[in-house]
This record gives structure tokens, sequence and C-alpha cells, in this order.
């Protein structure tokens, strides 16, 4: 059965995953760092703005995202007519739906971490001289380390997992769009039980190795404790 | 070297009112927990901003709220020790003190960093995490971090409260060493009365936000002028206080009179003594009170009594401090008859 079967739903995935965990990690410590900056009160409105994706539906996110990359609205036909983009239907809007529910993992994660580090730590760093951007990239992001890998981790995890707003606004092209979720979804309800079976198969060793990741980074640099 | 500050900031419960000008190379705020001596120091450093006011630092103005004007904390040049010492907790020693450089020059840096490493006895320890070192090393690679950028002046923002016992005198002692190279000015944080008696020339007496009373060190633990910064400086025995004439009061709490040989102000409501100054006598006589134990508290090495004067039915106590001989010693033996307040000493005290 092997001979038969064509790899790049696994491929795309992985690309896919990759691709979507580095956007979401940009943006969700840049997103994580300004959020630290609010007061209480914009921390808490901003904070549930971002952390949207996570708890709607992806379907819903696949809503909102075809509303604005669909080539019959402005906005994506804008893309399309000046610069030959196209979101809809490509591996572009894989990367783009993944980047999005992945998004509010890394985010709170990071903002989690960032909420750790004793604020002296940045005090001192601006009464010895020392740039904002330096503070932040030497002291701020090695201190916050375990949090902010452990959430790099759970947003490539869900990023390969993506299905609900991959589907809407990606859809089901084999060699194109076709992540192993998708082809998961398409298999089973075509009947082909074996071939749902084996990427269910590949999902779950590829969980595995993602949990034990998670393991091995956060348990560095952190005391695993024992309750008795 | 001059220090000037006037600055307001208003806080949910609490408003700050600190102003005091200073010439002197070291010098304290002293004050209780809650008094805002640390907020103080941070809107110095820069990391927290006044509502209003203005901070001068040897003749550059680093905040002026009329002219707009807010140095970053970066362009201050001011050093600030903090209190758990804020290590970098991902980099080693060397690379925490390389932080402190404040130029370009990377072979200058190294031979600068090497030397801080050499002055503040760290040698060996270049390599390790502030997590594996000591809470004296600690302290000391803090303090080379800041000197490394040369500030123009440092801050000490309660450097000994995190230390116990041993540790803390020896770590005084160092401090002391280390301050003494130092060519700026220190201002340090503190509501330890011995702290601020033994490193600052200077004194500002902070209670609830307010400066209450700026002076050199020994004339304010001295004479302090106000019941309030007796209190701080430690002082526990007061009485209510009467003018009797030029020389001398009534202290209504212990029911004696008393010489004194500085003027009594017309003013005066208080009268204050050190513990420590009480002398014991066996016969009645000037300022001599008469003794009733009430309570004994055994130090390790100080014998301390509340005395009464029996005459009064509610008299005020005189915490009295009195040196042990020995550990076998027995407190209760060899009490005075009175207790003798040297005229010197006694401290006249307003609202």
């Amino acid at each position: 059965m092997l001979q038969n079967i064509n790899w790049s739903p696994l491929w795309i995935s992985l690309k896919t995953g990759f691709a979507a965990t580095v956007i979401a990690f940009f943006a969700g410590v840049f997103c994580a760092r300004k959020i630290m900056k609010l007061r209480p009160a914009a921390k808490g409105i901003w904070d549930g703005i971002l952390t949207m994706p996570l708890v709607l539906p992806p379907t819903v996110a696949g809503f909102f995202l075809l509303m604005l990359f669909s080539l019959r609205r402005p906005f994506g036909k804008f893309l399309m007519d000046s610069f030959d983009i196209r979101i809809v239907q490509s591996w572009a809007g894989c990367v783009i739906a993944a980047s999005v529910i992945a998004f509010p993992l890394m985010y709170r994660n990071a903002r989690a971490a960032f909420e750790q580090v004793d604020v002296n730590l940045i005090y001192a760093g601006r009464t010895l001289g020392m740039s904002e951007s330096r503070i932040f990239w030497k002291v701020i992001m090695p201190a916050a380390r375990p949090g902010i890998a452990s959430g790099t981790v759970l947003a490539f995890a869900r990023a390969i997992g993506e299905y609900g707003a991959t589907s809407m606004l990606a859809g089901n092209i084999l060699g194109k769009t076709r992540t192993v979720s998708v082809a998961i979804a398409a298999e089973t309800a075509a009947g082909n039980y074996d071939k749902a079976g084996f990427w269910v198969a590949i999902i779950l060793v590829l969980s595995f190795v993602i949990v034990a990741v998670i393991n091995i980074i956060s348990g560095k640099g952190m005391q695993t404790r024992r309750w008795i | 070297m001059a220090v000037s500050i006037d600055i307001e900031k208003d806080f949910k419960g609490f408003s700050l009112r600190v102003k005091f000008d200073s010439t002197c190379a070291t010098m304290g705020i002293l004050g209780a927990s809650g008094s805002g001596k640390s907020i103080t120091l941070r809107c110095i450093a820069g990391i927290e901003t006044p509502d209003r006011g203005r901070i001068v630092v040897n003749g550059r103005t680093i905040f002026d709220s009329d002219q707009k004007i807010n140095l970053k904390p970066q362009q201050r040049r001011i050093g600030y020790l903090f209190q758990n010492y804020a290590l970098f907790p991902t980099m080693t020693v060397k690379e925490n003190i390389a932080c402190g450089y404040r130029g370009k020059d990377k072979q200058e840096r190294d031979k600068k960093v090497q030397d801080y490493i050499t002055r503040y006895h760290l040698e060996g320890l270049e390599d390790h995490l502030p997590s594996q070192l000591s809470g004296g090393q600690q302290q000391r690679v803090a303090l080379a971090r800041m000197m490394t950028g040369e500030p123009e002046m440092i801050l000490l923002d309660e450097p000994f409260s995190a230390l116990d016992g041993y540790l803390k005198d020896v770590l005084q002692r160092d401090m002391q060493t280390f301050l003494k190279d130092y060519p700026g000015d220190m201002l340090l944080v503190t509501h330890s009365r011995d702290e601020a008696f033994r490193f600052c020339d200077q004194l500002i007496l902070l209670k609830d936000g307010k400066t209450l009373t700026i002076g050199n060190t020994r004339q304010i633990f001295e004479d302090p002028g106000l019941i309030e910064a007796a209190r701080l400086t430690g002082c526990k025995n007061y009485s209510a206080a009467e003018r009797i004439d030029s020389h001398h009061i009534f202290a209504a709490d212990w029911g004696i009179s008393l010489r004194t040989v500085q003027q009594v102000p017309t003013d005066i409501s208080w009268v204050g003594i050190r513990g420590h100054w009480l002398k014991p006598r066996e016969e009645d006589g000037e300022n001599c009170m008469p003794v009733k134990v009430t309570e004994y508290i055994e130090t390790t090495f100080e014998h301390q009594c509340l005395v009464q004067n029996p005459r009064l039915k509610d008299g005020g106590s005189l915490w009295w401090m009195r040196p042990k001989n020995s550990f076998e010693e027995d407190p209760g033996k060899n009490l005075p008859t009175y207790l003798y307040l040297p005229p010197e000493h006694l401290m006249l005290l307003k609202k």
C-alpha cells in the first residue's frame, strides 16, 4: 500500500507548520511585548481580542478570513489585481489560516513567560545604559525562554493539526493545499479507511514527538517538583 | 557635587512630596517602610516619573516638568543597586559586568571587566551564573556591573536588608572599602538607623512621603528637633515637656524636672533621651528619676529594662539599655535606686 501513497500532504503539513510557527512566533512575541506596556484596563481588552482565535471554533476564523481574502471582496480583489497575490485556494491560505489559529497559543505563552520576569531586570538594564531592544533580546527573552519555547512547540503542533479554517480558506487541492488533517477528513468521507488510518498514525507519531520535545525544553531550567 | 530635588507624585491613598538640597558626597534617606524612600530613589534613577517637579544632579537637570525635561534612565548615568541585585539570570558573571560598559570598544570593555572582576574579588567566578553565587558574591557582581559604567552618582536601595547576621557585617565593611574608591556621590536608602549612621554624612528623614528634616548625620542623631525625627533615628524615650525657664523643663511622664544644656525654646512640647545614655545612680540628685522596673527584656549583649517612676500613677516608661558583663549575670541584682538623665543628652523636641 505504501507505494501508492502520495506523501505530499505530510510535506505540505510540515511546510505549513514551520511557516505558520515562524509567523506566529514573531507576531505572538511582538504582541505580548506590546501588551506588557499597557495599563491594566487596555491590557484586558486587547488580551481578549488576541485570544479570540483560541476560543472561537476554527470555522468562525475561517469565515472571517474568507470574508477578507475572497476574490469577490475588496481586499482580496485588491491583492489579486495589484500584486497578483491569491490567498484563497492556495498554499499561502494554508499558512495564513494556520498562523491565525496558532497565534494565541504563542501569544499567551509568551505573555505568561514575560509576566514571570522580574521587572527590576528591565530597570537595571536601563540604568546601565542598555538600549530597550538589547534589554528585550539579551535579558528578557533568555529569561523567558522556557515559556517561549513551549509556546513555540504548542503553536507548531496546533498549526500542523489545523483543519477548520484551512479547509475553508485553502480548500482541498492535492499537492497544493491538502494537509494531513484535511486528507484524513477527505479520505474518511470517501470511505477510504485504510488511507485515513495511515494519516492518523502519522499524526499520532508526530504528536508524540512534539509532546516529548515540549517536556524536554520546559524541563530544562525549571525545577521539577514532586507533590507528596 | 550636589543634588537638588523637589518632586511630587500622587498615588491612590499616598502622595509623595519630597524636597531637599544636598551638597554632600554620601547621603542617606532614612524612613520607615512605606515612607516613599524607594520611590524617591526610583524617580532620581528615571525608573519612575514624578507628576511635577525638578531633579538636578551636579548642575545637570535630569527632570523638570515645567521645561518638559525628562531624561531616559539610559542618559542619566546614575547607577542603581537593587535590593535583590537584579542580576541577569541567564548571563555569567563576566557577561553581567560587561552589560554595564557604556562604550563601543570591545577590547577596552574586556579590559575593564577584568579590572572590576579583580577589584571586587570575583576571580574564578567569571563563568558562574548568578544562581550559583552566594548573596555576598551577588552583591559584589551587582556593584561591579554598576561601577563599570562609571556613573556620576550611585543609588543604593536597602543594600543589606536581604542579608543576615554575620554576612551583613562583613558586607558592610567591604562596601565601605569599595565606596572609598568611588569618586562620585552616593545616596543610600535604608530603614536602619545603624546603616544610615555608618554610611552617610548627611541624612534626609522621610515620613509618609514628606521630607521631615535634613542635616548632618551626627547632628540629626544628637538633636533631631522633631519628635518624629527622633523616633526615626531610634529614640524610644519621650515625655511631654513644659518649659520652666531657659534651662529647665518639667517632664510630666517621668514626674521630674530636668536641667538642660541647650536653651529651652518656648514652643517645646516633648523631651527625649536615648536609652543608652541613661546612667544608674544610688542617690537622688539633679536629673534623677526613682526606679521601678516594670519589664525586663534580655538581648544578646544588653539588659533592657522598662523603668517607671514609682511616685507617679500612670507614668511613662524609660527604656534603659545596660551592657552585660557576662551571660550568667543576674539582671535583677544591682538595680540602682535612681536613673540619671545627663543634661547634655536631652533632646528638646517639637511636634
